[in-house]
């Protein structure tokens, strides 16, 4: 796995100099990251932390990790950000083929079912961690999580990330389902604090973006703009 | 016993992997490649982009080479700077120049920065970072000035400024007290300039001089060096001994003699032609 190709490599150097590179330099670059995303009635919101870490260095703070597929199809990604980056591409230019062959933009379905085929197919050679989430004319609002191993499954709710496991218990108890579009980017916004907060590997800005049949509305919440909670 | 190495598939060779552990230990190191230790940096600013890089290549402690230029030509409009192995960064480099040029030359139009970057992702991805290259791609096209940072897995991304090496972090501190958007020329120069010294002196793997090369939509500038920030100091004193000081207690000669000498005639071949 690649990782271990990169401890590998390492052997090389048996020098001072060696011990002087910090660690860091030797790592893969993960987006250590909190994701999710929520359907709601006429559309869905994706929302992510905005950090990649290569170690204990954040080697970029102001990440966008909510990539565009099609027009209608975001995909979240956590994990390692060259694996997320090339599978992203990928897909994209498979939909983006689709299209100029179906006449009409491709379902959501038919793009989470892409990922899942690449993720699942290349399991032991990949770090991916994605949600597929979009809109489409014959299903709505749809949200798909990928995690690690390459299964696929269709959630009203669906969460990602080395943030995601410290908001499992806020989003069983605050989810309601029903909820309207701005009430959705709240609870986005809300759930994505909690995780930034508490997850090392997360942080930055909160990015949000609402897709519906309209297009996509893309925002970005600075420091300042999220809510405040217990800091003990 | 040695092992035939085969070389009839292309790509990395691990066969000998199992070997050269071996070898390590039992007290054989193993060779230093030639490493970039570095600092490189790139910002976006009012004209363009500026990018900059230090002079130092190291091969384990030595310095190897006091002087190289780690600010890489790719296309009149793109320059990429590199960090990592020497080597991988020289042929990745000049690989991907021949095919901006192959490109340009198919699409008749001046190369998209996003091209390069997208080239040089796929490739390095492909290699699943064995390719030690980490780059900072820069350049001005017909659509907007970028700055991509491309990491050795594959990864990459658009800032406005980053930093790259193992000095990346002291000019990372540089770069986030003072960058703003929009800088003057001048001002940008500067910024970059001390970003790469604050490299040179604060990292043991960057030092000597600093490079930059400025583009805008009028072309690029490349200036090597911009700053020689480490002259080398003048001697202070003679440390001759004068003659005498080593005193001589006996001499003895002893010349060479020869004893037969031989005339053998060199005959002039004529050139064999078919």
């Amino acid at each position: 796995m690649a990782s271990a190709a990169v401890a590998g490599h390492s052997n090389m150097k048996s020098s001072h100099l060696a011990s002087l590179t910090p660690q860091w330099m030797n790592s893969e670059v993960l987006t250590g990251t909190s994701i999710m995303a929520v359907e709601f009635d006429g559309g869905v919101v994706v929302g992510a932390d905005s950090r990649t870490s290569m170690g204990t260095y954040v080697s970029n703070r102001v990440t966008d990790k909510l990539t565009r597929v099609t027009d209608r199809i975001y995909c979240c990604r956590s994990g390692s950000a060259a694996d997320t980056q090339a599978i992203a591409d990928i897909v994209s230019s498979h939909m983006e083929i689709l299209e100029v062959k179906l006449g009409e933009p491709p379902l959501v379905q038919v793009a989470a079912n892409t990922f899942k085929e690449i993720c699942y197919n290349y399991r032991d050679m990949l770090m991916a961690g994605i949600i597929v989430a979009g809109w489409d004319k014959s299903k709505g609002g749809q949200v798909y999580t990928i995690p690690l191993g390459g299964m696929m499954v269709r959630q009203p709710i669906a969460i990602g990330g080395s943030g995601s496991t410290y908001v499992w218990g806020h989003i069983d108890a605050a989810y309601q389902p029903n909820m309207n579009q701005e009430e959705t980017v709240d609870f986005v916004r809300k759930t994505l604090t909690l995780a930034l907060t508490r997850d090392g590997s997360s942080g930055g800005v909160v990015r949000v973006a609402v897709i519906t049949k309209d297009g996509v509305d893309r925002r970005v919440f600075l420091h300042n703009e999220l809510p405040e909670f217990y800091q003990g | 016993m040695m092992e035939v190495v085969d070389n009839s598939y292309p790509g990395f060779q691990f066969s000998n992997f199992a070997r050269n552990e071996n070898l390590v230990a039992k007290g054989f190191p193993m060779p230093n490649s030639r490493k970039t230790g570095t600092t490189i940096a790139g910002i976006v600013f009012k004209d363009g982009v500026v990018l900059g890089a230090d002079t130092r290549a190291t091969e384990g402690d030595i310095i190897a080479d006091k002087n190289c230029s780690k600010i890489h030509y790719l296309q009149p409009n793109m320059y990429c700077c590199g960090a990592g192995t020497a080597a991988d960064l020289e042929m990745t480099t000049q690989l991907m120049a021949s095919q901006l040029e192959l490109h340009r030359l198919n699409t008749g139009r001046q190369v998209p920065v996003v091209a390069a970057n997208r080239m040089l992702k796929q490739m390095l991805f492909r290699y699943q970072g064995y390719i030690g290259a980490a780059l900072v791609l820069g350049g001005v096209d017909k659509h907007d000035s970028h700055i991509y940072s491309i990491h050795p897995h594959g990864s990459t991304d658009r800032l406005p400024y980053t930093t790259m090496g193992s000095g990346s972090l002291a000019a990372m501190s540089v770069f986030e007290s003072r960058w703003k958007p929009n800088m003057e020329a001048k001002e940008a120069k500067q910024l970059v300039r001390d970003a790469i010294a604050g490299g040179v002196f604060n990292d043991l793997g960057s030092g000597s001089n600093i490079d930059l090369c400025i583009i805008t939509k009028d072309g690029a500038t490349m200036i090597r060096p911009y700053d020689v920030a480490n002259v080398k100091g003048q001697r202070q004193g003679k440390y001759e001994y004068k003659r005498g000081t080593t005193e001589v207690l006996s001499t003895t000669v002893r010349p060479i003699q020869i004893v037969a000498e031989t005339v053998k005639k060199v005959t002039v071949e004529e050139m064999d032609t078919a």
